[in-house]
């Protein structure tokens, strides 16, 4: 793997660095601190000059519209793109477009016209329905949301928790258990209309998160059409499992993001903060938290952008996306509670990003997989099938 | 967590007894007991829950009752309040502008 930028890289990065620093930065300044929106009108200028910038639709596959940018400088860009206070969560808060679920790229060319092409054009938005108060690591298991046969249709019975964006999405795809014997063979994927009879978003589930929420949905007596599967029956597991293992590249570097700019705030600060007579900066104390961050960074970077390169090259990278999840979302969680601890009391004030990184941060280590469910893919890597 | 602020009414007159700089969400009501407006102070207010009930009394003055619930997450507190209240009146209280919102069947 070439260490190095190339020319091209390194003049996206720089571009997407100054989007970030010149435009983000100075609206965020008079967001509420926990806001994950802008006001419709700067959101729509910001657009534009990311489609003039060539770079709408970061998200989206070259082959679907996306820009024709490989996925080692796709990760690079979505480290710039997360350093402002609500780059973890609402990276330049949507104004590169969203991305589909991946799923959806596996749908049927009616489903891909009904739902696929509309989010990506941002005029739908869907949710991914998988966890249920049962559980979510392990969802094979866990899942007890019922779907049975009638006639053309199936009718869903259960409930879903922890479901980002429910409450405002169009649609949402819904996992769901049709054959009770069959363990993870027996789950089917439903694309579920949020106008459906009997379908219900029953509360606000309240997290560290408070503007990108959950929510706890019911399904009472559901129709869905057999059109809406998506995939095939009883394989709702096996759609689209090498992009959901890609996810996690860009979700680390979004971590990777929020650590450098928390390390770059404290090494601006650290020096012009006097205590007993001396900047802090002076204190081995504080300098070896700025080297432990330094090392936490790399460490974490390199693994990242080496994940990146091996799912571009085409080789397996499971494993490698694994150790990037990983070890970025605990790396980071770490150099933001150093930066906190440099600042003192500004540290957890408001008034600084700090708190709020440092409470969605902590999300990062539980969402897309929780590490634990991480690690396990990693031992399964390494001992193979013996494993279970 | 109940998703509706069901707590009783208080006067705008204690509104400087009762409250004091936290973050939180809030709701006003005319003589009548009907929402009119709902708003939150969040990490940006000056004098949190306070300073944002007062403002809100100077800004509809057909406000007489307040009730408010203290939280950190005002943001998704506020936007759930304004759902489920949608979801009872198939409006917003008369004082809050439109907003983009989801939608909640809360039972
Ligand atoms: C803010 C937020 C947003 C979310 N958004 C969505 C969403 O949009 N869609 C969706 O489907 N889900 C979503 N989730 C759910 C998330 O994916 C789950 O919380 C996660 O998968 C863990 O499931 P659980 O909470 O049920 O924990 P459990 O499965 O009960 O696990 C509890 C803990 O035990 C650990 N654990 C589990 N198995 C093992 C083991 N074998 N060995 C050691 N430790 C183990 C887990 O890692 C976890 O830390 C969201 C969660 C949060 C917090």
């Amino acid at each position: 793997m070439d260490l190095n930028l190339t020319e091209e890289q390194t003049m996206i990065v720089g571009m997407v660095r100054r989007f970030v620093r010149e435009e983000i930065l100075p609206l965020e300044a008079d967001l509420d601190p926990d806001a994950d929106e802008l006001a419709p009108a700067d959101r729509d200028r910001l657009v534009e000059k990311t489609r003039e910038m060539g770079l709408y639709g970061l998200g989206i596959p070259p082959e679907y519209g996306g820009p024709d940018v490989d996925l080692v400088t796709r990760t690079l860009l979505a480290v710039e793109m997360s350093q402002h206070r609500a780059g973890l969560y609402a990276p330049c808060y949507g104004t590169f477009g969203g991305a589909g679920l991946a799923q959806l790229f596996e749908a049927t060319e009616e489903q891909k016209e009904r739902y696929l092409y509309p989010t990506l054009r941002g005029e739908k938005r869907g949710f991914f329905g998988l966890s249920e108060p049962s559980g979510g690591s392990d969802p094979a298991r866990a899942i007890q949301t019922r779907a049975v046969q009638d006639g053309d249709d199936w009718i869903i019975n259960g409930a879903k928790l922890w479901i980002s964006g429910a409450d405002r999405a169009d649609y949402g795809l819904v996992f769901a258990r049709t054959d009770a014997d069959k363990g993870r063979n027996g789950v089917t994927c439903f694309i579920v209309d949020t106008d459906t009879p009997g379908f219900h978003v029953r509360r606000i589930v309240h997290t560290l998160r408070s503007a990108h929420y959950a929510t706890e949905l019911q399904f009472e007596d559901m129709r869905v059409p057999k059109e809406n599967i998506l995939g095939e029956v009883n394989r709702g597991f096996a759609i689209a499992n090498d992009r959901l293992t890609r996810q996690r590249i860009p979700y680390a570097a979004g971590c990777i993001g929020v650590a450098i700019k928390a390390q770059e705030m404290a090494l601006d600060y650290v020096p012009q903060r006097q205590t007993f007579g001396a900047p802090l900066s002076s204190r081995q104390a504080i300098q070896w938290m700025l080297v432990d961050n330094e090392i936490d960074i790399k460490q974490s970077l390199w693994i990242t952008l080496e994940a990146a390169n091996k799912a571009h090259q085409g080789e397996p990278f499971r494993k490698e996306a694994a150790m990037a999840k990983l070890v970025a979302t605990e790396a980071a969680g770490r150099v933001v509670d150093r930066a906190m601890q440099m600042f003192g009391g500004l540290g957890v004030a408001k008034d600084l990003p700090f708190e709020r990184w440092y409470r969605e941060m902590r999300i990062r280590r539980i969402g897309e997989g929780p590490n634990e469910v991480q690690r396990h893919v990693i031992a399964r890597e390494l001992l193979g099938a013996s494993l279970r | 967590m109940a998703a509706r602020l069901d707590k009783p009414w208080i006067e705008v007159s204690q509104i400087a007894v009762v409250l004091r700089g936290h973050m939180g969400v809030f709701q006003l009501a005319d003589a009548d007991n009907t929402v009119i407006y709902m708003g939150y102070a969040g990490g940006n207010s000056l004098q949190g829950l306070r300073g944002e009930v007062t403002q809100a009394c100077a800004d509809h003055p057909d406000a007489c009752y307040f009730r408010h619930e203290i939280t950190t997450s005002y943001l998704s507190r506020f936007r759930e309040l304004m759902m489920v209240y949608m979801h009872d009146h198939g409006r917003l209280p008369a004082g809050n502008p439109k907003i983009s919102l989801g939608r909640m069947s809360p039972g």
